[in-house]
């Protein structure tokens, strides 16, 4: 059994990060995920051949990330709202050229600067691309310290079992809160080799280009329909949590550290005789669309609930396709909703 | 008979994209010409640009990546952190490394990453069709400076090798050019010692080439290497900035 230890989320990744193989990290510090860079540090800067840069800006750092992951690297990346933003040109080029990395989004509030207080703002950033072009990440959404290390160690598996970028989507309160946490054991056979494709020695091989542009439009169709495909496969690495769904009175759909504050209003809830639901997205993409769509046929009333204006809602709707009447409720800026808020908004769409 | 000349084995069969009396394909040559002698080719891992050298990464014959614009340093590193027993260069215009990538390069430089820079210097963006660059002389006519480059909002143009070479950091940085047999000789030397310094573990090198665009100057094919020689070479002196022998980390 594996020792348990309290620690604050930002460094969990970390832990788990080294735990999954990774031995490569390239940041740029910003609040609230600077605990992360400095854990990589710590840590990476004492192993043998890996190797941690704090790299000039976001920018750098990301294609410090597509050059390590084309030389076969396990690499990772970390970095919050404004920074993730400056990263998505290299997300683009790293989703073009079918490499697998790890990117780390513990969000805070925003446009712009905005505040260093926890958000759930870059939800569309995340699913729906974020840089220029057709692509999409894989994008996990932890809602414990504990996910946060179960959910790294799986993004960076998902990433190079499909050749595409992981993003972990964090808040800054599951970044900065301390949990007790345990790492399993893992087994370092389950990273995949990469000399089939990875640039290095060539010598017996014919030279490799990794080529991430094509000025034939067929050409470059064909490419960006090829990765279309992989988005098909994706789709059956859905992840979703259901809790208290026995007859509810109301099915409330939150990811991340919000679900966790739903299961308190749903607690709450109890001792007024009112029965929440709640369905929690742990991949947000691929979507759990079809489960949500199932549930909507049993339930009259669905409620979204972000810490944004209201991303997520859209492709619950999509899901929900008119079986059930879906409403939105939350807070932005990065104000952390609260379970009793959460509890009058149900009172309100109940009555 | 004796064959006395012939394409690089470094080079692919693959016929050069570029305009008559560009210099891009000497370069290309020295760098291929290089390998060979060094015999690193198989070894060696190249990261083309954006710009008209994007297409770098078909004609020679090692692994290449295509960088973002202005971040090949920055993907160099990644590369060489991750196989330092390869050898790493980067192949970059004076827009793509002295405008928008001017970040990555003073750092890449800083951190005396051990990596080569061939940085193409000729003083105006070729593929996006002759825009002013960060090298462009003063008062020289382009797309973006039509009455001419007026320093006095534009800037004087930017002197890379000079400006790396104030930082203690870079192993070897050096400028040189192509515009008659002799500059040719030196600049072959210069691209080797560069490799050779990354092959030895000394550290950063840069070596800069003052090169021609005759399709955006204006001119013929001779009269650009003229133009360069009259014009380029005064405000670019050729020769070695910088070439710490024992290696950066042996002189601190």
């Amino acid at each position: 059994m594996a020792e348990r230890l309290l620690m604050k989320g930002n460094e969990a990744i970390g832990e788990a990060a080294i735990h999954a193989g990774c031995r490569y990290y390239f940041g740029y510090p910003i609040t609230p995920q600077s605990e992360l860079t400095a854990y990589m540090a710590r840590r990476l800067l004492k192993i043998e051949g890996a190797a941690f840069i704090q790299a000039e800006s976001e920018i750098a750092a990301i294609n410090m990330v597509y050059g390590a992951s084309a030389a076969g690297g396990r690499v990772m990346t970390s970095s919050s709202s404004p920074g993730i933003s400056l990263k998505q040109e290299g997300i683009s080029y790293i989703a073009c050229a079918e490499l697998p990395c790890v990117i780390v989004n513990i969000m805070r509030g925003g446009p712009g600067l905005g505040s260093i207080q926890p958000a759930q703002g870059d939800y569309f950033q995340a699913t729906k691309g974020g840089g220029h072009g057709d692509y999409h990440l894989i994008v996990l959404a932890p809602s414990s310290v504990q996910e946060l290390v179960d959910l790294t160690i799986k993004a960076f598996d998902l990433s190079d079992k499909y050749r595409n970028p992981a993003m972990i989507l964090g808040d800054g309160l599951l970044g900065q809160m301390m949990e007790p946490v345990q790492f399993k054991e893992f087994n370092k056979k389950s990273i995949p080799a990469k000399e089939d494709w990875a640039l290095g020695s060539s010598k017996g091989r014919e030279a490799r280009r990794i080529v991430p542009f094509n000025l034939d439009p067929n050409e470059l169709e064909k490419l960006v329909n090829e990765i279309g495909q992989k988005y098909q496969d994706i789709q059956k690495e859905v992840e979703y949590e259901v809790f208290n769904i026995d007859n509810p009175d109301i099915i409330i759909v939150a990811y991340g550290i919000v679900a966790r504050i739903v299961k308190t209003a749903i607690q709450k809830a109890k001792k007024e005789g009112i029965n929440i639901g709640l369905i929690r997205p742990i991949t947000l993409y691929p979507f759990p669309g079809a489960a949500i769509e199932d549930i909507a046929s049993k339930v009259e009333k669905i409620l979204v609930t972000e810490m944004s204006l209201g991303q997520m809602v859209e492709d619950v709707k999509i899901a929900v396709n008119g079986k059930a009447k879906v409403s939105f409720y939350g807070r932005t800026g990065g104000v952390v909703i609260s379970p009793v808020e959460i509890l009058e908004e149900v009172k309100r769409l109940l009555k | 008979m004796k064959k006395v000349f012939a394409k690089p084995k470094s080079l692919t069969e693959i016929p050069f994209t570029y305009c008559p009396g560009c210099h891009h394909g000497i370069i290309h040559r020295l760098i291929a010409e290089a390998m060979n002698d060094l015999d690193i080719t198989k070894e060696t891992i190249g990261i083309a640009p954006v710009g008209c050298s994007v297409f770098a990464y078909l004609f020679f014959d090692c692994d290449m990546i295509v960088a973002a614009h202005g971040r090949a340093p920055a993907t160099a590193t990644g590369i060489k952190r991750v196989k330092p027993d390869n050898i790493v260069f980067t192949y970059q215009g004076d827009g793509d490394l002295a405008s928008i990538g001017t970040a990555e390069i003073v750092h890449a430089a800083n951190r005396s990453e051990k990596i080569t820079v061939i940085f193409v210097n000729n003083a105006i963006y070729g593929m996006t069709g002759g825009q002013m660059a960060p090298t462009t002389l003063e008062g020289q006519v382009t797309q973006t400076s039509p009455y001419g480059r007026d320093p006095k909002t534009m800037g004087m143009p930017i002197r890379i090798c000079e400006l790396l070479s104030t930082l203690n950091s870079p192993a070897y940085i050096a400028r040189v050019a192509l515009t008659k047999p002799a500059y040719i000789v030196k600049a072959k030397k210069g691209i080797q010692k560069a490799f050779q310094y990354q092959i030895d573990g000394k550290g950063f090198s840069l070596v800069e080439v003052l090169s021609t665009c005759p399709t955006n100057w204006g001119l013929s094919p001779k009269e650009a290497n003229e133009w360069l020689e009259k014009n380029m070479i005064p405000y670019y002196p050729l020769g070695e900035f910088k070439c710490v022998e024992e290696g950066i980390l042996n002189v601190r």
